[in-house]
């Protein structure tokens, strides 16, 4: 059992390692917080409250708060895609919350609509076709923190530096090359 | 599969939500539909069996939408995926 300060101390440090904000309407907030905790107990993690869970952690492993396209989300619509966290701006009122698209790939969605139940021999097929159909490629690169050093691997640096709170401006490319030894 | 009844005066129209019991924006939508004193029915698909979130991802996309959450059937034919206050409004004619 985990409580729902325990659920909100976490989504407070997550925001304030992370740059970002918790949803400013504490009704809302209180009914995530709700919905991540039910998730947890029942899954043994805290899965997106507003996404369909598999119950399966390797499968839902994109989908556990915070979530992979949070950061993105955040940035380019001004909240994730529950809501839960949220930008500088919204989180002041200058940007009202509306809900937003999902960035999820559809492939991994359906895993939790039924794919599972199909016999062993039917699944294995279903999961090679997921598997070779090519899934846009995401393009993860090096970013370093020119303040402090700290290196993240992801397709857009973070909005601050986790570890030194420079602001996203201060990452740059890292990038790297092998050379053969003379 | 659990559907449940809500009743509220306003029958004019038949109301399916798909929605998950954990979701905040399902809860909204759920909210909005019982203020405006709408009668719905909703399903939490969360709490569904495999088998039947399939049929339930089947039946949204022979509608030409997402399995996304909440998912508002308005007499069979209209769909909005998420909670779309205008949308629901215009829909319903509230």
């Amino acid at each position: 059992m985990i409580s729902l300060e325990k659920v909100r101390q976490r989504a407070e440090a997550d925001a304030r390692t992370n740059g970002c904000y918790l949803n400013p309407d504490q009704g809302f907030l209180n009914d995530l917080f709700d919905g991540l905790k039910q998730n947890e107990e029942r899954y043994g993690y805290p899965s997106c409250p507003c996404r369909l869970a598999t119950g399966r952690f390797e499968l839902d492993r994109d989908i556990t708060c915070p979530c992979d396209y949070r950061d993105p989300d955040v940035a380019e619509y001004g909240c994730c895609y529950c809501a839960l966290y949220v930008r500088k701006d919204v989180f002041e009122g200058k940007t009202s919350i509306q809900p937003i698209p999902e960035r999820r790939p559809k492939e991994k969605q359906d895993r939790a609509h039924g794919l599972a139940v199909e016999s062993s021999l039917e699944k294995a097929s279903a999961t090679a076709a997921v598997m070779a159909k090519k899934t846009p490629e995401i393009k993860m690169k090096m970013w370093y923190c020119k303040q402090c050093g700290y290196v993240c691997f992801r397709e857009e640096p973070p909005y601050i530096c986790p570890i030194c709170k420079a602001k996203k401006e201060m990452f740059a490319r890292l990038e790297i090359s092998l050379k053969k030894p003379t | 599969m659990v559907s449940v009844k809500i009743p509220g005066k306003n029958k004019q129209h038949k109301v399916l939500i798909y929605a998950l019991s954990t979701c905040a924006w399902c809860k909204l939508t759920k909210q909005f539909l019982k203020d405006n004193d709408i009668e719905y029915e909703y399903v939490d698909v969360d709490l569904c069996s495999l088998k039947e979130r399939e049929k339930i991802r089947k039946d949204i996309e022979s509608r030409g939408g997402e399995a996304i959450y909440p998912t508002i059937i308005i007499d069979e034919k209209i769909l909005i995926t998420g909670f779309r206050k205008d949308k629901i409004r215009e829909a319903l004619k509230i």
